[in-house]
């Protein structure tokens, strides 16, 4: 119980956001939308630190939402980075025209 | 710990070089750093329970110097091969600098003794690997590499991630040895979310190592990548995931084995089946080879299946790493060769037995190695692995293995005859620069040697 509210709720919740932003990131098309779901799965899990976190009254569960944040920071620097490379190449971000490696 | 403190360390010199105008010097710097880094691991061995830092969240014992040891090892001859890749790119600083943090990322991932480290080191390895994959700028199949890998990779992190919160949210603890001791203490009341949390984790490490059925990205990023990018994909980064599932799944959750047990021989069984099929229909060299990594990646997930924390299966798996990756070396080695000028087909590789013959007899005893035919490491690789396998209840499993391993043996020598029994158009002689020739012969010579006197290596652990 964290402030009256059962833990299950906050599980819920995070699952609920992992579960769309995994789905996002399969069934999108656009580049973009396809990192903001990124974003959506690693916050569904901040979320979910944070929580359990206070649930333990332990707070090495937020520390490692610091270090989620920074790594996710990382991660998109290089896949907007890795984006623009592409629409260079391309003249788009649909990632329906990336099929070029075939047998 | 001095091993990574000098990788990291190098990484930063490699940045500097291009300021301070020592971009010549950089690749001694580089090599004698690992040879250093290196010696420090030697000088660790053999401290009984290791040496620990950060409140025990890095732990270097004898299991993590001997998997740093080979990762060190494949990077110092991936350093010399890929002399003349620095060289004809315009940014040779910022890839040895990418090239050092990966490593530095992979020697995490063999020494952490935390949930903490293990998701860093995972991403300090991927994320230089992912501009890696893409670092052809002008050319479409390297960027689509290179995104593809992102996304699969971001994807996989991110179960990953939900894997380690539902596990802390149940244990309330990151550390690997205080979750056993949960699961020892509450078998019989451990929430449902739990046992998510582990097959999750499980799932996510699939990824990263491309075991089918996660393993579709695999043969696109392997394909578009520069190839030594891939060699440096399928030795380090193997090695390096194949040790993170190991403590993972021997340390942690060795006690709830039945929980992820039969998942995973599903996961080895269609890994074996897809990738060795799959292999024997392609045409790009690459992408046979990708496949092929795909199969080993099930033999060496066998050894995990086997679940025996015993001095026989942590030979194996360091036997096997060693075997594959030394192999792999010589097979992209000389692939980088031969595909220089754009051709990755099999047809490349025809009359190379005449155009070339050194490195024709070292890319046979690769393949040989690879298909694990015997006087080869690849033979005792595959030997050891059954052996840990053979007491366990999972006989089906090595039935399969061992058909399709004569699968393999038919696309390894599909390469074999190209080189020796086909001729090529054009007889121009395949021209190599000596220290890349060093390289090649002295890790065929090593796959040799180990091949015929496997003890040098077999017994390192007693347990």
């Amino acid at each position: 119980m964290i402030n009256g509210i059962s833990i299950n709720y906050y599980l819920l919740l995070s699952t609920v956001l992992f579960i769309i932003g995994a789905i996002g990131v399969m069934a999108r098309r656009n580049s973009i939308i396809i990192f903001m779901c990124i974003e959506l799965m690693l916050n569904a899990v901040n979320l979910l630190l944070v929580s359990f976190s206070t649930l333990h009254n332990d707070s090495s569960g937020q520390v490692f939402v610091f270090f989620i944040m920074a790594v996710a920071a990382a991660e998109v620097a290089v896949g907007l980075a890795i984006l623009s490379m592409i629409y260079r190449n391309v003249k788009s971000i649909d990632t329906d025209l990336l099929s070029n490696l075939k047998n | 710990m001095k091993g990574l403190l000098i990788l990291s360390g190098l990484g930063i010199i490699a940045m500097l070089a291009e300021i301070f105008k020592f971009k010549k010097l950089l690749l001694p710097i580089v090599l004698l750093g690992i040879v250093a880094a290196y010696a420090t691991n030697f000088m660790d061995w053999n401290k009984n329970f290791g040496i620990s830092y950060f409140n025990n969240m890095i732990a270097f014992d004898n299991l993590a110097l001997a998997f740093s040891g080979i990762i060190l090892v494949t990077a110092f001859f991936w350093f010399i091969l890929a002399n003349d890749y620095f060289e004809e790119d315009s940014n040779t600083v910022d890839h040895f600098a990418l090239v050092l943090f990966a490593l530095v990322g992979a020697l995490m991932l063999t020494s952490f003794k935390n949930m903490t480290t293990l998701f860093l080191g995972i991403e300090i390895m991927s994320i230089p690997l992912y501009v890696l994959a893409a670092s052809k700028k002008n050319d479409v199949k390297s960027n689509e590499a290179g995104f593809k890998y992102l996304i699969m990779g971001s994807l996989a992190s991110g179960f990953l991630l939900f894997g380690i919160a539902l596990i802390y949210g149940a244990s309330g603890s990151f550390d690997l040895l205080e979750i056993k001791s949960y699961i020892t203490n509450n078998v019989a009341s451990m929430p449902a979310f739990f046992y998510v949390g582990v097959v999750m984790l499980l799932i996510a490490m699939c990824f990263k190592v491309s075991a089918a059925p996660f393993h579709f990205w695999a043969p696109d990023v392997y394909q578009g990548s520069p190839t030594l990018i891939t060699a440096l994909m399928s030795t380090i980064v193997k090695t390096a995931a194949f040790v993170a599932i190991l403590k993972l799944f021997m340390v942690s959750f060795s006690n709830i084995s039945q929980l992820w047990s039969a998942t995973l021989a599903v996961i080895i069984a269609l890994s074996l089946i897809i990738s060795n099929f799959s292999a024997a229909m392609q045409s790009n060299v690459k992408r046979m080879l990708a496949y092929s990594s795909i199969s080993h990646a099930a033999f060496m997930l066998m050894v995990v299946l086997a679940n025996v924390r015993s001095s026989l299966s942590v030979n194996a798996l360091v036997f096997y790493s060693l075997a594959y990756s030394i192999g792999s070396i010589v097979a992209f080695g000389v692939l980088y060769n031969v595909s220089r000028k754009g051709n990755e087909g099999i047809e490349a590789f025809n009359g190379l037995g005449k155009r070339n013959p050194l490195l024709a007899m070292c890319m046979s005893v690769a393949m040989l190695s690879l298909a694990g035919i015997p006087v080869t490491s690849g033979f005792f690789a595959k030997y050891f692995v059954f052996t840990t396998m053979i007491g366990t209840g999972y006989k089906w499993l090595l039935i399969l293995a061992v058909t399709t391993s004569a699968i393999g043996v038919y696309y390894y020598l599909k390469i074999i005859i190209a080189m020796y029994f086909k001729s090529s158009d054009g007889e121009e002689v395949v021209v190599v620069e000596k220290s890349q020739t060093l390289v090649i012969v002295l890790t065929t010579v090593i796959t040799l040697v180990i091949g015929i006197l496997p003890n040098l290596i077999g017994n390192m652990f007693e347990f």
